[in-house]
């Protein structure tokens, strides 16, 4: 017994002097990776993994060129038109879904299925991840944009009870009670943020499958459940304050941290920003499923990939299989506010929250995400527009007739 | 000294063919160009890399003006902006005018405070201005509403450029737009009017005013009639600025609250640079050309003919 | 008329200072935002002056922007030079040795300076690719140089029509070339002329946003307007930095206003094609 422990010690030590520093020892040079990852926590967590990486790899030179600009928007603009000019960055950050989608099949991204164990990756990340069977990012993240977030005092004040507020209808009549106690109900902001409340309602009312089926064609736009998604949306935006247009999701958040408001459904990185401004979660904060989404995680995912075209292919290699590791997603995640993509996380680094959004994410139905990427961008982006116009104008048969029309346009 | 006259022609030629050619590719060129990109099939990011047209004819434009949910209100929105700016700035800008005009003591100094908004950019006071607009809830009253209720002017208070309220088609969100545009151009028509006002023969006013004439009667009867074609030039000149504003309305408000400030330029900018739409903006492009072209190609005419004539 | 002059002087100022206080009401906001520490920003006291003066909000605001005001000057100066040279050149000519055809290419060549830029983004975008100068500053000043030509010889023009012909046709007797004509007559007194234009192109390319925001898209490479939006777009937002940096990107400009504000009235007239 103790024969085979020294064998194996030598046989690590072995390793990490000889093989692993050989191995690491070939890449060289210049990192440049692209992300939108600028505020606060997020640059935080980067420059942890990006620290990791550099114990990992001294000798490549690791350039994060952020761009800052609403859920990334910008940054995608950027990264576009970097590729139609040859000349894209090693690394950049991407959206799972139909985003990375776009990148495969214009033929930008390498495959890389041969960096990561597809045993630890949920299938339905993967398949986001990858077309035809070869993954071609990784993904480090997983965001939970579902998430209802409740104001504690308030509805302890109002004796509305937490558990069953995934349950539309009873959401709606606790919004009834906060709107005659003088609150503002649902805290809303500007466009995207709309745009995303409507994945949440869209979700809700056609479940998992029908909500699927609306991004690969196999449910039209003329299903009912679309109506009664929009019917929803016409009586939430009912209870939301009636400035949101010129609010930014933070600023909606600081609605609840402020008192004005009850309610808030955002993705679960606004559980950072309440935690930034001094709030404790389960005790100033709680949080459940949007209404109707209980059982179901819309799945915001933050992945990496490879170009072909990139300068130093191999360091940018050894960068995804970095965080593809779960030491990488484990210093990662707590910082982001966010968990790990894949299992064997250790659950003493992250808070009650996000143990909470762990086990939702490993026992619920994954689908993609409206607003982040996971749907075809254009498509995604038109009904931002129809929405939008929606909120002003709640014509739900021509709402209907338009998202239609925008997902023929879209090819579906 | 034919030849000599040939060689002076050469020359002459010779020194603006760097700038004809420039124009005519950057320009001309272009704009064709985007002409055809826009009866293409590029719309997506594949497409795109490809590089290959496909032409789709008009499609895109039909598109556009008959089945989108956000161009027609675009239109309505650059027509009722354009409107109210153009008012805005003409009517104050002439009072401007006339009060400097005046020649008081220290009219220099308000002078240049009514024309300095006119060098400091767009994106810079447009922050500004979103900041004062920006409304708060009832309770909790941000920027001018604030002002308003220290002042005790609760009536005045509204949801500014959040607002959902329309008549017709006309928003009123575009409200604080244009009034935001209207603070920062309505200089270029005071200091028109101020050139044209100095330009009119004193005697002119004086015989106006012996003959009994008030000021009312000297600025509608005497100055005005002298200002026409200047207000007019100036109007054109706002206008087409006005048909293709962007900056002010990306800093200030986005496409905004539920598209009601949406315009052209900026719809042009997200399809193009952020859905990867380039054939569909390269059509919103083509249209905001040929409303400008529609203003702008009478006026160069006219003006050249004024020109030749003299 | 029965109010007293001096009443009627003084509701005359009353109205010029009423309307001067609308002028200054956004400098305001901005000073007073910029000056506060970030502890004392917010919405509800925004018209409140600081209770204590801040530096705080200009030194995030010089630290985070201090690159791109640096790539501001790089691709002002050069784009105004080129542009302003060229745009004498060429009002000498269109006002001085009109061939065939140059009343009408005139016109063809002013008509660039009104058309929407969106019309010739796309294609702009990929020339600029192809030529590698896509998001860099050269590019920029490219781009400025070729599309800031209409106007600069516009205002060339009307300042050469205003030179007595018979100056220009002396001098060619005897013997001056056209260039030498240009060099010996014109461009001595050509000062006025070209702070007039370069002043309207500094200004003017100093503000644009729309080529600057499509074109150089690195962070590193952006001029101040564009770097100032982005501040403004990362998800916490920092007012008084905010502010003060508005502040900073407004003031070169605005000191040229102060400075040479009669030049830049002229340049402004100037812009509207007098026939």
């Amino acid at each position: 017994m103790k024969r085979i422990t020294t064998i194996l010690l030598c046989i690590a030590v072995g390793l990490a002097v000889l093989g692993v520093p050989a191995a690491v020892g070939a890449v060289t040079g210049k990192l440049e990776i692209v992300h939108w990852w600028t505020a606060g926590g997020e640059g935080e967590a980067l420059d942890a993994i990006a620290a990791l990486f550099e114990s990992l790899y001294p000798e490549v030179e690791l350039i994060g060129a952020s761009v800052a600009g609403g859920a990334g928007t910008v940054a995608k603009g950027v990264l576009q038109t970097r590729i139609l000019a040859g000349n894209p960055p090693d690394s950049f950050q991407v959206h799972a879904g139909m985003e990375v989608r776009g990148h495969i099949l214009a033929g930008v991204l390498e495959p890389i299925t041969d960096l990561l164990d597809p045993a630890v990756f949920p299938k339905a990340v993967l398949d986001l991840c990858g077309y035809e069977g070869e993954v071609y990012c990784v993904p480090i993240n997983v965001h939970r944009p579902n998430t209802l977030w409740v104001n504690k005092e308030i509805v302890d004040e109002l004796g509305i009870a937490i558990p069953t507020l995934s349950d539309f209808d009873v959401f709606v009549a606790a919004c009834e009670k906060a709107k005659a106690a003088g609150y503002v109900p649902l805290a809303l902001g500007e466009a995207w943020t709309v745009n995303h409340l409507f994945g949440s309602v869209l979700l809700g009312a056609l479940g998992p499958d029908g909500y699927r089926g609306l991004w690969d064609g196999s449910v039209p736009f003329t299903d009912p459940g679309v109506t009664l998604a929009l019917e929803r949306m016409k009586t939430l935006v009912g209870y939301a304050n009636v400035d949101h247009a010129a609010l930014s999701w933070d600023a909606a958040a600081q609605m609840l941290v402020d008192g004005k408001a009850v309610f808030n459904i955002m993705g679960d990185w606004a559980e950072g920003y309440f935690k930034a401004k001094g709030w404790e979660p389960g005790v100033d904060f709680v949080w459940a499923s949007a209404p109707g989404t209980r059982g179901s995680f819309i799945l915001c995912i933050d992945a990496f990939g490879v170009p072909k075209d990139a300068a130093n292919k191999e360091a940018a290699r050894a960068w995804v299989k970095t965080i593809a590791s779960i030491e990488a997603q484990d210093i990662f995640n707590p910082v982001k506010g966010s968990v790990p993509s894949r299992s064997g996380a250790d659950k003493s680094l992250y808070d009650v929250y996000l143990i909470w959004s762990m086990n939702d994410f490993a026992t619920s139905e994954l689908v993609p995400s409206l607003a982040h990427g996971g749907v075809l961008e254009a498509l995604a982006g038109d009904i931002g527009d129809i929405i939008n116009i929606f909120v002003t104008k709640p014509d739900v048969a021509g709402a209907q007739g338009s998202l239609n029309r925008a997902a023929i346009d879209a090819g579906l | 000294m034919i030849k000599e006259r040939t060689k002076e022609k050469l020359i002459s030629i010779g020194l603006v063919s760097p700038t004809v050619l420039a124009i005519g590719i950057f320009v001309y060129g272009f704009i064709g160009w985007t002409i055809k990109l826009s009866f293409s099939d590029w719309n997506t990011f594949a497409k795109l890399l490809k590089g290959k047209f496909k032409f789709v004819g008009l499609s895109n434009y039909i598109k556009l003006l008959f089945q989108d949910p956000r161009f027609p209100s675009d239109l309505w929105n650059t027509l009722f902006f354009t409107i109210l700016f153009l008012l805005g700035c003409v009517t104050l800008g002439i009072i401007l005018a006339l009060l400097l005009d005046r020649g008081l003591k220290g009219s220099i100094i308000f002078q240049n405070i009514y024309l300095f908004p006119m060098a400091v950019a767009f994106v810079v006071t447009g922050t500004a201005w979103r900041w004062i607009f920006a409304p708060g809830i009832s309770a909790y009253p941000q920027g001018i509403n604030l002002l308003f209720s220290k002042l005790g002017l609760d009536a005045l208070r509204w949801r500014w450029f959040v607002s959902i309220e329309h008549i017709g088609p006309f928003n009123l969100a575009l409200i604080p737009v244009v009034i935001a545009a209207t603070w920062q151009l309505s200089g270029y028509t005071m200091a028109m009017c101020l050139a044209g006002l100095r330009g009119i023969p004193s005697q002119l006013i004086e015989a106006a005013q012996v003959d009994g004439a008030s000021g009312w009667q000297v600025f509608w009867g005497v100055k005005f009639p002298l200002l026409r074609p200047i207000i007019l030039s100036a109007m054109i000149i706002l206008g087409h600025i006005s048909l293709k504003i962007f900056d002010l309305v990306f800093s200030m408000t986005g496409s905004g609250p539920n598209l009601a400030v949406d315009v052209p330029a900026l719809y042009m900018f997200e399809t193009t640079f952020e859905r990867l739409r380039y054939a569909r903006g390269a059509a919103i492009a083509i249209i905001m050309l040929i409303m400008v072209s529609f203003i702008i190609i009478p006026y160069l005419i006219s003006s050249m003919k004024r020109e030749a004539k003299k | 008329m029965n109010t007293s002059p001096r009443a009627n002087k003084i509701t005359l100022y009353i109205v010029m200072v009423v309307f001067a206080l609308f002028f200054l009401l956004p400098l305001y906001v901005l000073f007073a935002t910029a000056l506060k520490s970030f502890s004392e920003v917010s919405a509800s006291r925004m018209w409140n002056l600081p209770t204590i003066i801040s530096g705080e909000g200009f030194a995030k605001a010089l630290e985070k922007l201090l690159p791109n005001l640096l790539n501001s000057f790089y691709l002002v100066i050069p784009a105004t030079a080129f542009s302003a040279i060229l745009g004498s050149l060429n009002g000498y000519i269109f006002s001085k040795w009109k061939f065939k055809g140059s009343d009408i290419i005139f016109p063809i060549i002013l008509f660039g300076m009104f058309i929407p830029y969106q019309s010739i983004l796309p294609p702009l975008v990929r020339f600029l690719m192809s030529i590698k100068l896509y998001n860099s500053i050269p590019g920029l000043i490219l781009t400025h140089t070729v599309y800031g030509l209409p106007i600069t010889t516009l205002i060339f023009r009307t300042y050469y029509t205003e030179v007595p012909t018979e100056v220009v046709e002396a001098a060619s007797i005897d013997g001056a070339g056209i260039l030498g004509t240009y060099w010996r007559v014109l461009f001595p007194i050509s000062l006025p002329g070209f702070v007039v234009v370069i002043i309207w192109q500094f200004t003017n390319i100093w503000n644009e946003f729309l080529f600057a925001i499509v074109i150089t898209s690195s962070p590193a490479k952006q001029p101040i307007t564009v770097a100032l939006v982005n501040l403004a777009g990362s998800q916490i937002v920092e007012w008084n930095a905010q502010m003060a940096g508005a502040l900073l990107a407004a003031l070169p400009p605005v000191l040229i206003y102060i400075l040479l504000g009669r030049y830049f009235l002229r340049g402004l007239l100037a812009g509207s094609v007098k026939g």
